[in-house]
């Protein structure tokens, strides 16, 4: 069986940055191991301008921004395998995988990080009734279409769900000469980027409609409408709101869900909410050895933050291999999501690995809310506070915490984030 | 002009054509579809029934025991993916059991022997995810699961392989008969018969009409499903049914052969024939009652939902034989549940029914059971699957990453005896785009690969057959 010091599984921005990051940090024999024929992920298909603006202090195309990182990887003379799908990993770090060349080969590796990303969620998963006509497309997988192949899936459009790539593909069909009737959201607020729905929707008058759902599909063969209606506070549609909307095209920009059907074979332990592994603050999982970052551990909106989260994962593998600062696993500080917040990444910290002198902590808030405080508490004890005019779970959130206070915290206390409203007390 | 023709390439006219396939006849099935297995035969609840549950003297009780016995053989003659999981019949009123030894009695008139009633514990013990509220059961073992649309095509093929014809998108409009001769009107012009065998499914009343007998009809009856994600595919070890009650028939809980959750079917009594449309109100009541049984069932691991239509017939029970009318017309008709289960034993008292009415059965010498394996790529060996990508590389590229179905897989597909023309025809050979990503990741491969194998262009690709396109035209 062939060995390797560090296995990257995804060859997208967040395996790039770790991979190279491993090897600044002195391991010399890294494999990034992708399925697609070129490394860059979901990167390859984003055409537009938007990414970089943080990492690079310039905004790039998606295309640029993966440019970058693989001419680094070229540079560094990190070698990855293209085409090649991973069928398996074990707990005890063995990687198994297929490709044209080699057919199905296991690789032993010292440490293994998971770089998969996400894949979108699909109609089956919003359970949307209805007839099951050809024109139904997730946004990535029509941004796919568009972008890579070069056709155009409709004329006329409606987008379910405002994420990210369904406004980005509101406008980059409508470019195209599609007529984008809509944007339809569920929820009474955009989990888009608001600067996506003012460049995206707004500048070519396309209505984004809050409160609203599709609730019916329509059409035998190709899809001749939809029935799109408005929701009550409790998310269900009123039914006289119901509207048909003829449309040959409906794209799903409903949300992105972690790939971690390796990592639950492999036996790591997953956040329901984030749906991907619980990691400590170094990024790693529940499996000594086996890191995530990235799409792979909680869903980004922006790459910046995935370069910064990946390079962390690709450190903390070259500590581990290297045997520096390997924490003792026993003494660990859980990560609560307290009042007002979904999830957080890391999930918990460990004593022992507060090697650097900050840590931060990514959150999404449950709701849109204004003036606000993100405060992280132990106890009665506020580490860090920060005044916000809004916060929507669109953005991520961070805080900073310094090592120094976190060491005061004793194993087995609670590190909750929470959102906190000016009338409380402290 | 052929000696037999088939309406409706469903698992039923696939069996009938098999079975007569083994004598000297020529054959023709036709179906208005673009492939086979477009009607009830995809989506039902693939369960082959024990048989306690039809009326004793009835052919669904005999054709159903029957067909459940014939079935293993069947599924390694045509490699179709088969398990007998066994059945349980929950109940969740102590006075249930009076009714369940009442099934039970009616299993053992029907020739089901090893029907056994089980306690809260054993069934527990069985289903540990069963309701605290299931107090008894009955336990049917030789009850299993199939997949009911590879069941249909590999019938199928076996009989194109023994020489039977297959017209696909051949839609019979008009039938007329002079001096011993069927004129069937089709939209592939005019075809010539001495037999005519209505298959017809759903529409076999239309079938029937059209050649002036209207002794039955057949009414639709939809019932919805959701399906779900393989990781809970061993979340039921069995087939869970619900003792019927006053409230309604109940809808059961299943794994499927490859290994995802089916729930349901509710009954809704509908007049449109061509509506599978799946409804709000229908998937949760799906959900709902599925939840008696299974409390902890989580609408969470959904990754899709559809609707197939039962061809409830007027007379309450199977309608195999002559038409009143003109007995060289023979009906296979009102083939609702077990017809899957009974497809087999269908085949063959069809070829019985034709036989008694004139029809000369010559025994085919070269008649072969089987068809040839098709291994795909994730089902090999390390071993066998690297001496299969040294052969072909097209083995080592994954195309649907859910499922792990490779190029080779897809490629195989379309090349095969009734050859996929569709992305869903793929899907239902490879199960490439019936993951959980339900093709998002896959079917632009997909498209390009049906694009390159039947030298069409990409906006040519369809779906499932007539308009439903994929793409419109390049881009700017
Ligand atoms: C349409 C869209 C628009 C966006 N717009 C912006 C924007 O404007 N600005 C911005 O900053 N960010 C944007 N983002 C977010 C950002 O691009 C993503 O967060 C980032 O690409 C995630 O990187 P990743 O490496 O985690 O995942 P990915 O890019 O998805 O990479 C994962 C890689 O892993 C590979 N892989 C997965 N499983 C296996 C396996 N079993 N074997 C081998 N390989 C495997 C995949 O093929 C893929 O290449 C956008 C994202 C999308 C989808
Ligand atoms: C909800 C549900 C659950 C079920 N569950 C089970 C089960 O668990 N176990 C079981 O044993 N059975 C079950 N069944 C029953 C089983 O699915 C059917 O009995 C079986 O599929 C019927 O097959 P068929 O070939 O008769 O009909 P179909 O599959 O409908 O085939 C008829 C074919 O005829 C073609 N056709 C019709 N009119 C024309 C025309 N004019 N010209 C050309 N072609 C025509 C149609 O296109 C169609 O392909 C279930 C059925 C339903 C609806």
């Amino acid at each position: 069986m062939k060995e390797v010091d560090l296995v990257v599984i995804g060859g997208g921005p967040a395996g790039m940055a770790a991979a190279v990051k491993a090897k600044e940090k002195g391991v010399q024999d890294v494999l990034i191991l992708e399925r697609e024929n070129s490394l860059g992920g979901i990167l390859n298909q984003c055409i537009h301008n938007g990414f970089g603006l943080h990492y690079f202090g310039e905004e790039l195309t998606g295309l640029e921004y993966a440019a970058r990182f693989i001419d680094k990887v070229h540079r560094m003379n990190i070698p990855y395998c293209l085409e090649t799908m991973v069928l398996n990993i074990g707990s005890d770090k063995t990687v198994t995988a297929v490709n044209s060349t080699e057919g199905v080969f296991t690789i032993k590796a010292k440490s293994i990080i998971l770089a998969m990303g996400c894949r979108e969620r699909t109609r089956g998963a919003l359970n949307i009734p209805g007839t099951r006509p050809s024109g139904i497309y997730t946004a990535g997988t029509a941004q796919k279409y568009v972008n890579i192949y070069g056709y155009m899936p409709g004329k006329s459009v409606v987008i379910l769900g405002s994420g990210d790539i369904g406004l980005i593909m509101a406008r980059r069909l409508t470019l195209e000469g599609a007529e984008v009737k809509m944007v339809c959201e569920l929820l009474p607020y955009s989990s888009g980027l608001t600067r996506n729905i003012v460049q995206c929707l707004d500048d070519y008058n396309i209505p984004l409609k809050l409160n609203h759902t599709v609730v019916a599909v329509h059409g035998k063969e190709r899809l001749e409408g939809v029935t799109v209606a408005e929701v009550d506070q409790n998310r269900k549609p009123i039914p006289e709101t119901a509207e048909f909307v003829p449309c040959d095209t409906l794209l799903l920009s409903v949300g992105l869900i972690p790939e971690n059907e390796l990592s639950r074979d492999a036996g790591i332990e997953l956040d329901p909410v984030t749906s991907g592994p619980v990691v400590d603050a170094r990024m790693e999982t529940s499996v000594e050895g086996i890191f995530a970052c990235g799409n792979v551990a909680h869903v980004h909106d922006l790459v910046d933050n995935v370069s910064n989260e990946s390079e962390l994962a690709g450190e903390s593998a070259a500590e581990y291999i290297l045997g520096i600062n390997v924490p003792d696993r026993s003494e660990t500080i859980v990560v609560k999501a307290g009042n007002g917040i979904r999830y957080t990444v890391p999930q918990l910290i460990r004593k022992q690995s507060l090697s650097r002198d900050t840590v931060k902590i990514f959150f999404r808030v449950a709701d849109v809310y204004r003036n606000v405080r993100l405060a992280a508490r132990c106890g009665n004890n506020i580490l860090v506070e920060r005044k916000r005019i809004k916060v929507t779970p669109g953005e991520m959130e961070t805080l900073e915490l310094k090592s120094q206070d976190l060491r005061e915290i004793n194993a087995g206390e609670e590190l909750v984030i929470e959102l906190r409203t000016d009338g409380e007390g402290h | 002009m052929y000696d037999v023709v088939v309406v409706g390439a469903g698992v039923t006219g696939a069996f009938i054509a098999r079975e007569l396939s083994k004598y000297r006849l020529s054959i023709l099935v036709i179906d208005k579809e673009s492939d086979v297995a477009m009607g009830t035969s995809k989506a039902n609840s693939a369960i082959v029934h024990a048989g306690y549950d039809a009326v004793p003297g009835t052919l669904k009780a005999l054709l159903n025991i029957r067909g459940n016995k014939m079935m293993k053989r069947i599924s390694e003659e045509l490699d179709v993916s088969f398990k007998m999981t066994g059945s349980l019949v929950v109940c969740f009123s102590k006075d249930g059991i009076f009714e369940l030894e009442e099934l039970k009695i009616r299993g053992f008139k029907n020739g089901v022997e090893d029907l056994e009633i089980i306690g809260a514990d054993r069934l527990r013990e069985m289903e540990p995810n069963i309701s605290p509220n299931a107090v008894v059961a009955l336990y049917a073992p030789s009850a299993g699961i199939i997949c009911p649309y590879e069941l249909t095509l590999h019938a199928m093929e076996n009989a194109v392989e023994n020489g039977a014809e297959l017209k696909l998108e051949c839609e019979l409009s008009g039938i007329s008969y002079d001096r011993e001769v069927f004129r069937l009107e089709t939209t592939k012009g005019v075809i010539e018969c001495r037999y005519l065998v209505n298959a017809a499914g759903l529409y076999s009343d239309t079938v029937a009409e059209m050649a002036g007998d209207h002794s039955f009809r057949i009414n639709p009856r939809k019932g919805e499903y959701v399906l779900l994600d393989k990781i809970y595919g061993s979340f039921v070890n069995r087939v869970i049914f619900q003792l019927p009650t006053d409230k309604g028939k109940g809808v059961l809980v299943t794994p499927t052969v490859d290994g995802n959750l089916l729930v349901g079917p509710n009954a809704e009594d509908i007049d449109d024939k061509t509506d599978t449309s799946t409804t709000s109100r229908g998937l949760s009541e799906v959900i709902n009652v599925a939840r008696l049984s299974v409390p902890s069932l989580d609408t969470r691991g959904i990754i899709t939902s559809f609707a197939g239509l039962r061809a409830t017939g007027s007379t309450g029970d199977f309608i195999i034989g002559p038409s009143p009318v003109n007995n060289k017309l023979i009906h296979a008709a009102g083939i609702e549940s077990p017809g899957l289960t009974a497809a087999p034993a269908i085949g063959e008292m069809v070829a019985d029914v034709l036989k008694k009415n004139g029809l000369k059965l010559e025994d085919k010498p070269d008649y072969c059971p089987y068809i040839e394996k098709y291994t795909p790529s994730r089902k090999m060996s390390e071993s066998q699957w690297n001496e299969a990508v040294k052969k072909d590389p097209a083995h080592g590229r994954i195309v649907c990453r859910c499922e792990k179905i490779t190029e080779a897989d897809i490629v195989a597909s379309i090349r095969r005896t009734i050859g996929a023309r569709n992305v869903d025809a793929v899907k239902r050979r490879t199960r490439a785009g019936m993951g959980r990503c339900q093709g998002g990741f896959c079917s632009p491969r997909v498209v390009e690969i049906l694009s390159k194998e039947l030298g069409i262009p990409f906006e040519e690709v369809t779906k499932s057959g007539g308009k439903s396109v994929f793409l419109l035209k390049k881009t700017k």
